[in-house]
């Protein structure tokens, strides 16, 4: 059987990959998708986590169930802000959006 | 399963919930000149809920309700009904916001969002608190960015929700690090396995340093806190009054279950922590705060600047320190919904934000100017009013866990604080409109303008006064930490 820690780093990199994307991308929609992939990882570690551990709990699988859930709703409530400042400064660029600074 | 003490346990939130459905059922047969009675719907409505929830919902012995998602006492009951205090006022501050105030969907995310705090405050399963956290953050980014014709309020709302789901995410990644390694989610579990030493140090630090990046976000405590100044200039004045008072004060709420409870193994690491950001957000905060120009931005930087003297509380890791935290986010959130509502009063007529528009107002209207001044007094921690006891017991916390250097650079930036604070009633009281006779530009009041200032003013006061029923509740909310 594969080790946990094959899972974990797996998932490590993918937050890693995520944040990167956040962290550097300047389109808004690029760096929601940077968060999408930050939720996956945490999903990769609840659910190696329930595999490797007591089978008959059921608490990671309902965690990540319910990430799924909230990620789907964070990301309605995103894409409805970006194009909200689309329509009122036509671009989706963060760094463009500077009206307010210091 | 359903027993009494279960539904006596999620009684303000089920009322919130009907209020909600209320306020769905009502506001479509409303005209659009109607509609903001909705405020007047969803804060009588929430003061209501408050007397029930006291009458019937009054907590005994801490309780593990749903199966441990939620723990029923004292602390969670008495930050419960400081948010809905906190959202009523809110409520009434919108109702005569020209563009949201005429909006059903308004007060409804309001509630949702209010919903989400009152579960963060009570959450005992790691589960439950994220769910919660994101219940409350998730309305919260639209209503900041709400007002889709003004490009600062979208452009607030979008960062804030850039920044909220990547500290929220974070703060997940902590949270599945920690239910991998303990194998359990419960809050009040977690501590007996972690106290076996199964977890080398350097590990439960990397853990912290991911839940606290999450936490600090909502706190707005530095170096998490670059968002706020935006996020409250931008958004409609009350709702960052909303955001600055309950969701902080949810953030503390949060912490201090999770960290006292969940993680005192750690103790020795995330007093640290937390003792150094409580000294960095106290001194960015206030330096910040000196050369601002636009009163929203001047409050954001001050409110910072509180998030740091709370934390002192925090650090204590005592029972005085947790019931003086309590106790300093119920004079706050008093105090700092009180000076959002007069800046929001203040705007709504003028159309002015910034500081150097305050120039005779109390000329102008002599009893704004009275309240502004309580407020700011308040803020600058001033005797009779709230801010003033709290700092004493947030600062008595820390010398007693032998903190005596944070006390010490929380008192200087107290004085720092003194000067930007009375600098903005120099401008309300000393000054005078160039060329102008103050009386022919009156800044006239609303009904509920005026019922809502006047309840938070008594509310400041009171807590400044007659603090000892305050204390003894917070008291006995941090007495269930123990």
């Amino acid at each position: 059987m594969i080790p946990l820690s094959w899972y974990l780093i797996l998932a490590a990199a993918l937050f890693s990959i995520g944040l990167f994307g956040v962290l550097v991308r300047r389109n808004a929609v690029a760096i929601l998708l940077g968060v999408e992939l930050m939720l996956n990882a945490v999903n990769i570690n609840l659910v190696s986590f329930w595999r490797y551990a007591d089978v008959s709990a059921m608490t990671g699988q309902v965690f990540a169930i319910i990430v799924f859930a909230v990620a789907a709703a964070e990301v309605s409530v995103g894409l409805a802000l970006v194009i909200s400042v689309y329509r009122s400064r036509n671009t989706v660029i963060a760094n463009d959006l500077n009206l307010m600074k210091w | 399963m359903f027993t009494p003490i279960v539904f006596a346990s999620i009684l303000p939130e089920i009322l919130i919930l009907v209020l909600g459905i209320l306020i769905l059922i009502f506001e479509p047969f409303w005209k659009e000149d109607q509609r903001r009675n909705a405020g007047w719907l969803t804060a009588g409505g929430l003061f209501t809920a408050i007397i029930i929830s006291l009458l019937f919902g009054q907590p005994g012995e801490p309780t593990a309700v749903l199966g441990g998602m939620i723990r029923f006492d004292w602390l969670g009951f008495f930050f419960k009904l400081l948010f809905m205090f906190a959202g009523a006022a809110t409520a009434l501050l919108l109702m005569d916001h020209e563009t949201a105030g005429r909006r059903g969907e308004a007060y409804l995310l309001l509630l949702a969002s209010l919903l989400g705090m009152n579960l963060m405050a009570v959450s005992s399963d790691l589960v439950m608190l994220y769910l919660a956290i994101e219940t409350a953050s998730i309305p919260l980014y639209i209503l900041a960015g709400f007002l889709l014709a003004d490009e600062r309020s979208t452009e607030a709302g979008f960062k804030y929700l850039l920044f909220g789901t990547l500290a929220s995410t974070i703060m997940l990644y902590g949270f599945s690090l920690i239910f991998g390694f303990s194998g359990t989610t419960d809050i009040y579990k977690i501590a007996e396995i972690f106290s076996t030493g199964s977890i080398s140090p350097l590990l439960g630090f990397g853990l912290l340093a991911l839940v606290i990046i999450g936490l600090g976000f909502k706190m707005a405590i530095v170096p998490f806190h670059f968002w706020a100044p935006d996020v409250y200039q931008g958004s409609p004045t009350p709702v960052a009054g909303f955001l600055s008072t309950a969701s902080k004060a949810a953030g503390f709420a949060v912490i201090v279950r999770l960290f006292f409870v969940g993680l005192p193994e750690f103790s020795s690491s995330w007093t640290l922590v937390l003792a150094a950001l409580s000294a960095i957000t106290m001194t960015v905060g206030n330096l910040l705060a000196l050369p601002q120009t636009n009163i929203k931005r001047l409050l954001a930087y001050s409110s910072v600047a509180h998030a740091g003297y709370a934390l002192i509380g925090v650090v204590a890791f005592s029972q005085l320190g947790a019931a003086s935290v309590v106790f300093y986010l119920a004079a706050y959130i008093a105090t700092n919904l009180l000076a959002f509502g007069i800046v929001m009063a203040f705007s709504r007529v003028t159309g002015l934000e910034e500081i150097t528009d305050y120039v005779g107002l109390s000329r102008r209207n002599p009893f704004m100017a009275l309240m502004m001044l309580a407020a700011f007094l308040s803020l600058a921690g001033m005797p009779p009013f709230g801010g003033f006891v709290a700092k004493i017991f947030v600062f008595a916390a820390g010398v007693q866990a032998n903190y005596t250097w944070l006390v010490v650079v929380g008192i200087i930036n107290s004085i720092i604080g003194v000067y930007y604070y009375l600098n903005v009633m120099k401008f309300v009281y000393l000054y005078r409109m160039p060329g102008e006779d103050e009386e022919k530009h009156p800044v006239p009041l609303t009904s509920s303008y005026s019922i809502a200032l006047v309840v938070l003013v008594i509310g400041v006061i009171l807590v400044g006064t007659v603090f000892a029923p305050f204390f003894s509740w917070s008291d006995a909310g941090a007495l269930n930490l123990f």
